[in-house]
């Protein structure tokens, strides 16, 4: 039979299958007899999720419906063993966070994967070359979290300097009554405070802590226009004119580490540091060293070398104060995060442009 | 207006002052003790076994008092210091001292305005950052090592949510400066409404709760004032609400406070100052919505230092014959 001739073979009909050439009134009653196949759709997009996916968890809010979600922690396989399968392997899209590193060698083995989404700021964990080398997209978190960092990063300082939390603890175990007044804490307004990264989140602070009477300046890989604040070339140079020091940059190859024993002697004695940026752009074993010999003045830390592990030594310390990676977990900021995540993928599947695109910087 | 007392005067009258009887309430500040020894012969109510023993001793000798807001000067204290001039007090809130009896009696009577506005007004945020964005909390569940097994959860953005603050004096109108950064929209109770003010102000405290997420008690403590917080103002200010009290604990109800709060109607509270310090209304030791600070407003060491100078300069002017630096009467 030619491939595009009018007969239909149906199973179980009464024309016979000796080829009567089908019109289209002698079809119709058959028809009305029995319904055609579905055409065939295209499946569902699978999604690797390399985490689980804890801020739809946090809402208690469903996955988006229209995708196939692998869930490597739901199989018996070790995560390993769960990218060799041909089920990890049919994924096309990886959802993934700044635990979960999306390098060269996982693309290699996620032959069909098309796009990458992060649900954390920054891509440092992602290899962003070896995805345009592919012609893989990537979409990030977008830029919905600067007020809520930046309102962390003063909550940290005023605790560190005011000794907010070592005083509530202090009330809590009944030592206001029993052994007195507590210690006194240190004045925010006339602190000057350099501005590590000036961007979006750097700018939300600046403009918080000026209103509490601080001199703000900064260093960024290059001057900001239409910017006041006093611009220093070098992270050294801003902190030997600082008492207060917040990091709000992003983490790469120059800034790993840039907060070094150096840096931190330079804000001394009486220097409060405060990151809410990344963890490894701190030496973590030099900082907490001198906070413990005394040489630097307190610490008010949202991010760690090895979250969740916090160094032993930070925990019976006064002048420090801990944060569980906690600056972006609020409801609004993670209601349009799910909301984002959703949006770039339905936008990417449906052939339209990506809502929050990540761009190499 | 900061006013900026001279320090260490080193002029004739200074040397002269040296007998001079200065009685200090309680232990306050090491510093103002040292500033005032080198200046008057100070006296140390707390060194004597009783407050009748040490009036029976030296209250003849006493031509003025420096208090603070544990221990001022009440009626009975004024009465029984015939030589009494002035009452400086280390703090700017006046109710611990009788100001009538003081007036009757022609005593002066200076505080310490304006230099403590800032630390008062940075704690009414930290309160307010501490008690949405659960810092002590957080901090709390770093430290118990519960960080390993699992994150923490939400909290509550901070960042433009509605201020309501009571009293818009030199506290509250920091207060409102700082909120204003943070983009929160800010509205305000005060005896009369302020004109050149462009905050939304509202005539009683319980009409500012209904419309604001986060109330702030800044004002003075008066007759008005006490209890300005009660079952009414709780009500309204709901289980989504937030009390930060930076003033004094005589102006919240104290009971239907932790009532509220225990029962879920008040979303939380920022506390600094409570009815009956140092005790602190132990039933909320174990709320993770609450902070809860020993009346700690204005104590650093820069602004005690600041407090303790302006203490010493307006004794030295008053016994200089100079004006006072920062009466009240």
């Amino acid at each position: 039979m030619a491939p595009n001739s009018p007969f239909i073979n149906f199973p179980n009909s009464t024309v016979h299958s000796s080829q009567v050439p089908i019109t289209l009134e002698s079809w119709l009653p058959m028809a009305s007899r029995a319904a055609p196949p579905p055409l065939p759709r295209r499946p569902p997009p699978r999604v690797l999720l390399l985490r689980h996916p804890h801020h739809f968890s946090l809402l208690d809010r469903p996955l988006p419906d229209g995708f196939r979600f692998l869930k490597p922690w739901e199989s018996p396989l070790p995560l390993d063993g769960f990218l060799s399968s041909a089920d990890a392997r049919s994924a096309e899209a990886i959802l993934t966070s700044a635990r979960a590193p999306v390098n060269a060698d996982l693309l290699r083995r996620l032959p069909e994967v098309r796009l990458v989404i992060s649900t954390s700021a920054g891509h440092n964990h992602i290899d962003l070359a070896e995805c345009r080398r592919r012609g893989i997209a990537v979409a990030g978190a977008g830029d919905t979290k600067s007020e809520e960092v930046a309102d962390l990063a003063v909550g940290l300082l005023i605790d560190v300097l005011r000794k907010v939390s070592a005083s509530d603890r202090y009330v809590r175990r009944g030592l206001w009554s029993s052994e007195g007044e507590f210690a006194l804490g240190s004045k925010l307004g006339g602190k000057r405070v350099g501005i590590v990264g000036l961007g979006r989140i750097g700018l939300e602070v600046a403009k918080r802590l000026e209103a509490f009477g601080c001199a703000v300046s900064y260093n960024s890989r290059k001057k900001k226009p239409y910017v006041s604040y006093p611009f220093y070339s070098n992270v050294h140079e801003l902190t030997t004119n600082c008492n207060v020091l917040v990091i709000c940059c992003g983490l790469n190859e120059q800034t790993h580490h840039m907060i070094n024993r150096e840096v931190l002697l330079a804000l001394g004695k009486e220097g409060v540091i405060v990151n809410i940026g990344r963890g490894p752009i701190i030496d973590e074993k030099e900082m907490v060293q001198l906070l413990v010999q005394g040489e630097l003045g307190g610490a008010g830390l949202d991010v760690f070398e090895k979250e969740p592990y916090v160094p032993e030594e930070l925990l019976g310390l006064d002048n420090v104060v801990l944060s569980p990676h906690a600056a972006v977990l609020t409801p609004e900021t993670v209601s349009n995060l799910c909301d984002l995540i959703v949006g770039n993928l339905e936008a990417f599947f449906s052939n339209k442009p990506l809502l929050s695109p990540l761009l190499d910087e | 207006m900061h006013v900026r007392p001279p320090k260490n005067s080193q002029s004739k009258d200074f040397l002269q002052m040296e007998g001079i009887g200065v009685l200090m309430t309680c232990p306050m500040f090491p510093y103002l003790e040292q500033e005032l020894e080198q200046r008057f012969h100070l006296h140390r109510l707390w060194d004597f076994p009783s407050r009748r023993r040490f009036l029976e001793a030296h209250a003849g000798s006493i031509r003025a008092v420096v208090g603070d807001t544990k221990v001022g000067a009440d009626a009975e204290l004024i009465d029984a210091l015939p030589g009494l001039e002035i009452v400086a007090t280390f703090s700017v809130g006046l109710d611990k001292i009788d100001l009538g009896r003081c007036g009757e009696k022609g005593i002066r009577v200076t505080n310490t305005p304006d230099v403590l506005t800032d630390d008062v007004a940075d704690i009414a945020i930290a309160l307010m950052l501490g008690v949405l964005r659960k810092v002590c909390g957080c901090d709390a569940f770093v430290r118990s090592g519960k960080w390993k097994s699992g994150d923490f959860g939400l909290t509550a953005k901070f960042s433009g949510k509605s201020v309501g603050i009571v009293g818009l004096g030199r506290i509250g109108s920091a207060i409102a400066k700082r909120a204003e950064a943070f983009g929160c929209p800010i509205s305000y109770c005060s005896r009369s409404e302020k004109p050149h003010v462009s905050y939304k102000y509202y005539p009683t405290a319980a009409e500012l709760a209904r419309h604001c997420r986060i109330l702030v008690v800044a004002c003075a403590l008066t007759e008005e004032t006490r209890r300005i917080v009660g079952r009414e103002v709780l009500d309204a200010l709901g289980p989504e609400g937030v009390l930060i009290n930076v003033g004094r604990g005589a102006h919240v109800d104290e009971p239907e406070l932790v009532a509220a709060l225990l029962e879920g109607r008040l979303g939380g509270a920022g506390l600094d100052v409570y009815e009956n310090e140092p005790e602190a209304a132990e039933e909320l030791f174990p709320m993770d919505n609450v902070v809860l600070l020993p009346h700690v407003g204005s104590d650093t060491v820069e602004t005690s230092t600041a407090m303790a100078d302006l203490v010493v300069a307006n004794l030295e002017a008053h016994f200089a014959g100079k004006p006072l630096l920062t009466p009240v009467i």
